[in-house]
């Protein structure tokens, strides 16, 4: 069975402006579909990626996951529980001490007013769990020394922060991890250093990673499994090795041909057609289709359904 | 090779802090030639964007130019004041920031904003400066330029923004445009756009370009030459293509080997071990000796080399063959 | 990421060292260094320090204690300041009011009651805007509207006539004979309850920000109570600006006891404050006895400047965008 199991997850945000300013200016509500169907699994002890630009629908699905967001609609499954209808509280708090988040911005994951010590075994210490030299233990898997469990925050560069999050995330020994742009608040020299650090620690501690990025590039080298969103939809899902090498849908292709490379001196890259459009209101059919070469009439009234082809998983009504 | 546009020569920029004097950029000297595109590249805190801040007059105090020249077509501006300087900057050099929201005045339109700054630069009349504006968007490609002319920054997308912040940085017809992480903001699918715009643009008018990122696929893409800085010196200086391929300092090397695209299939990453030095603490002898692998008693205790353009500021630089 | 993003590299290197104090961490602080550095700061802290002192240890620092009607002699009444009473040849450094008691006395025991009503109703406003603050913001919804608006109605009158009206009704509902005891209660409820509504909106902006930032989710991902996370995370992070704001609402607090005291709202004459003293003294103003109005008049003007003073330097000193 996967670790995690996501059926039809759908989320819609209320951006309606105040009832009486819809009262005078004669306008609806409004409703944003930041997540619109979304089916995918993970398994256990596997890194999953989920990757795309913004409006993409990536960080409320990374929340969801972890149970800040609840879905509009859809489930989230993880180890078989459902966070969001279970009922029985024991079981929702073990699955709960099992899910584990590193945030993006290593300046505002942490509090400032705490020192580092309380911050790591906060989540052990919530629960009433014993944390005698805890804190000095995981900074040493992470990397840092023991000494600076007496430290505040401020006192830390942005990597060693993450560094720190990541010991946070380890004290309560979860089995999954939901990686929310780790890195890309970093530098390139750091971000190294720290996803050398994650792929060590998914070894020694069976981990499974769900890694959320807008960076192809990270994505590649540490992913298992890699999943396309565009617009709050699943547009792709493959193996990294098929994903960039036997590419099936256009807005990957548009994405891959669009990253800058290493080695693209002087290239003339083939520029990618117009912007995102608005999530608001979304583009009938494939929401893609506007930006696509290849749309055809089909693309503009039905929404392809997620197929599979050979290990690739993909919603275009043309792939193949 | 005719005269370059920009000529920075030994600049230092200095700022008293508690800890002492901090120096965020460190004699670092190099010239961008008309229709070029210099990448100067490095991680936060390597003083890139303090050495374009230098360039416009724009130090926030107490930051200030200690020492060195700053020539803009054959003009030294590094010494005027105030309203001199404003009126150079102005007309000579477009600036392109990060945030496009930053550049932009959220209380004028678009258009009011262009036509006003090439009344100010230019001999023309207002009719002829509205024409033009119109002219400036539709060469920046954003469409019905003519009908949208009169919206305001809000109106516009973060890409559409980026676009009109280019065509303001370009409508005097400066000889230098300084874009500072022009794409950090943006989408990948938007980046690649708006590199290709700079890129296109610049190399038409003839503008020197000052191309300041961390993003080395971006250098790579789009810049001629390459300035690598670490702890607010040059470490290498060459152009875009031997610097990449063939890095000769340690650190360049490093960067380069540290993306995960450099390497792919292998289950780590490259690492250079540390950080970058605070300003407070850079190291005796060259800045990167605690970090390097090949460090040598001289490196502990000389400076690094000073270096013109195709060298690494480093004692024992790489050489070809040992560009993986 | 570019340069001037964090200020990470303007901090101060930090040296792989034991664990530091509280005290440490805070004399290391960019915060005491410009405190040190900022002649106003360090001389308004030294005058309030003076006053407070000597306020509390009035009853070793006074020469008399003018509410002890033994002590007192009806015969040194009017005594000038610094010259001998022409009838019993003593002394008073601040001169006497009609009574005979010694004003710099008096000036003491009545900061006393000044300090004591301003703090504790400034204690008051700062529970109470706490507490709904971190509320409204928290929760929000319809919790929050509710408050915000009761805040709202409550800013169109002035304090002091709001101060003036809870006054009065508490008042009422005291008993005649309990009146004067209750008088200093009843005169910090009313201050307090006419100043929360700045802190509840400082409070609720700060929360408003805290609640979103990362740490927070981390917090909530964990399982924390709502309860938990106000006042173990977010609390400690939203009190900088509450402590500006509670400076300089003691000098506000000082002054509007002094004016309730003034218009006879307020302290009563067995329990006086510098504003009851003032209003004393302005009856004997014009009759020569300047002193008795000036002194008292001087010693409110010097604590309230001092206290506002450095409020105002703490707001600039950590809010860095206003230098």
């Amino acid at each position: 069975m996967s670790l995690i199991s996501v059926r039809h997850l759908t989320r819609t945000f209320d951006v309606s402006k105040p009832w009486l300013n819809r009262v005078i200016e004669r306008r609806k509500k409004a409703f944003l579909t930041a997540v619109s169907e979304v089916d995918f699994n993970v398994e256990a002890q596997t890194t999953y990626a989920l990757v795309g630009e913004s409006g993409s629908g990536k960080s409320t699905i990374g929340r969801m996951l972890v149970g800040l967001l609840t879905p509009t609609s859809g489930d989230v499954e993880i180890n078989g529980v459902n966070l969001a209808s279970e009922t029985d509280a024991a079981k929702i708090d073990h699955i709960r001490s099992d899910i584990q988040m590193i945030f993006q911005d290593p300046f505002a994951s942490l509090n400032p007013r705490w020192r580092v010590r309380d911050i790591i075994v906060e989540p052990v210490a919530a629960r009433g769990g014993d944390t005698t030299g805890l804190a000095e233990k995981l900074l040493e898997q992470v990397g840092l020394s023991a000494l600076d469990a007496g430290k505040f925050p401020h006192e830390f560069s942005g990597g060693q922060r993450q560094r720190i999050c990541i010991a946070r995330a380890l004290s309560s020994e979860p089995k999954l991890i939901v990686c929310d742009e780790p890195t890309s608040a970093l530098d390139v020299s750091v971000q190294a250093q720290v996803l050398n650090l994650m792929s060590d620690l998914k070894d020694n501690f069976g981990l499974t990673y769900v890694l959320i990025s807008h960076d192809l590039t990270v994505v590649r080298h540490m992913a298992d499994r890699i999943g396309v969103l565009y617009l709050g939809r699943l547009v792709e899902e493959a193996a990294p090795e098929d994903l960039f090498n036997n590419t099936k849908h256009p807005y990957t292709q548009m994405l891959l041909e669009a990253a800058p490379r290493m080695d693209g001196f002087g290239r003339e890259a083939k520029l990618p057609e117009g912007e995102i459009p608005d999530p608001i209101n979304p583009p009938s059919g494939c929401a893609f289709n506007p930006r696509c070469p290849l749309a055809v009439e089909r693309c503009r009234t039905e929404r392809p359904k997620m197929r599979d082809i050979g290990n690739t998983r993909v919603a275009c009504h043309l792939a193949e | 090779m005719s005269d370059p546009v920009l000529s920075i020569r030994n600049l230092c920029v200095e700022i008293p802090t508690r800890a002492g004097i901090v120096r965020p950029v460190d004699s670092v000297s190099y010239d961008i030639a008309a229709g070029e595109i210099l990448g100067v590249v490095g991680e936060s805190g390597a003083g890139k964007s303090m050495a374009g801040n230098a360039v416009i007059g724009l130090l926030n105090p107490p930051a200030r130019i200690a020492s060195g020249e700053i020539w803009l077509n054959g003009k030294r501006i590094d010494t005027l004041k105030g309203d001199a300087m404003r009126r150079l900057c102005g007309k000579h050099i477009g600036m392109v920031f990060q945030d496009p929201l930053t550049s932009l005045n959220p209380l004028l339109s678009i258009g009011d904003q262009l036509t006003e700054t090439m009344l100010t630069h230019l001999d023309i009349s207002r009719e002829d400066a509205r024409k033009r504006a119109i002219a400036a968007l539709e060469e920046v490609g954003i469409p019905g330029a003519a009908e949208r002319i009169d919206s305001y920054p809000h109106e516009f997308s973060g890409g559409m923004r980026q676009r009109v912040v280019i065509a303001l940085a370009l409508c005097a017809e400066p000889s230098l445009v300084i874009a500072d992480e022009p794409t950090t903001a943006l989408d990948v699918s938007v980046q690649a756009q708006i590199i290709a715009l700079l890129k296109r643009l610049c190399r038409n008018r003839g503008t020197a370009v000052m191309l300041i990122t961390h993003d080395m696929g971006v250098i790579a893409e789009a810049a001629d030459r390459v300035a690598v800085m670490y702890a607010g010196r040059l470490a290498e200086l060459g152009s875009v293509r031997d610097v990449l391929t063939a890095p000769r300092h340690p650190y360049t090397h490093g960067l380069m080997a540290s993306t995960p695209l450099a390497s792919a299939g292998q289950p780590r990453l490259h690492q250079i071990e540390g950080a970058m030095p605070r300003l407070t603490a850079i190291p005796e002898g060259c800045p990167f000796n605690p970090r390097c692998e090949r460090a040598a008693d001289k490196c502990r205790q000389a400076p690094a080399p000073r270096i013109v353009d195709g060298q690494a500021a480093c004692w024992f630089p790489r050489v070809a063959e040992e560009a993986s | 990421m570019t340069d001037t993003s964090h200020k990470s590299d303007a901090e101060i290197i930090a040296p792989k060292l034991a664990e530091k104090s509280r005290l440490r961490v805070f004399l290391d602080s960019d915060i005491f260094y410009a405190f040190r550095r900022s002649p106003v700061a360090v001389v308004s802290t030294v005058v309030v320090l003076i006053l407070v002192l000597s306020a509390v240890f009035a009853p070793l620092v006074a020469p008399t204690n003018p509410f002890d009607p033994s002590s007192l002699n009806l015969m040194n009444g009017f005594s000038s300041p610094m010259q001998p009473n022409a009838f019993t040849g003593d002394t008073f450094l601040l001169g006497t009011d009609d009574q005979g008691r010694d004003v710099f006395s008096t000036i003491l025991y009545g900061m006393r009651v000044s300090l004591f009503v301003g703090v504790a109703a400034v204690l008051l406003a700062m529970v109470l805007g706490i507490t709904l603050g971190l509320i409204s913001g928290y929760v929000g919804g319809w919790t929050e509207t509710i408050i915000m608006r009761v805040a709202d109605v409550q800013l169109t009158f002035p304090s002091i006539l709001i101060a003036m009206l809870i006054f009065g009704v508490a008042k009422g509902f005291t008993p005649v004979e309990y009146r004067d005891q209750m008088a200093i209660w009843v005169l910090i409820l009313a201050i307090g309850l006419s100043d929360w509504v700045q802190f509840a909106r400082v409070v609720r902006g700060a929360t408003l920000v805290e609640k979103r930032k990362e740490y927070v989710e981390a917090a909530r991902l964990i399982g924390r109570t709502p309860f938990a996370i106000m006042l173990r995370h977010i609390l400690p992070n939203v009190l900088s600006p509450v402590l500006v704001i509670a400076t300089i609402s003691l000098a506000l607090a000082i002054i509007a006891e002094a004016t309730l005291s003034f218009l006879g709202v307020g302290a009563p004459a067995t329990q006086p404050s510098l504003g009851t003293l003032i209003r004393i003294g302005q009856g004997y103003l014009f009759s020569g006895e300047w002193w008795i109005l000036l002194f008292p008049a001087v010693t409110l003007l010097m604590l309230a400047l001092s206290v506002n003073l450095l409020g105002d330097w703490l707001r600039d000193a950590l809010n860095p965008r206003l230098r």
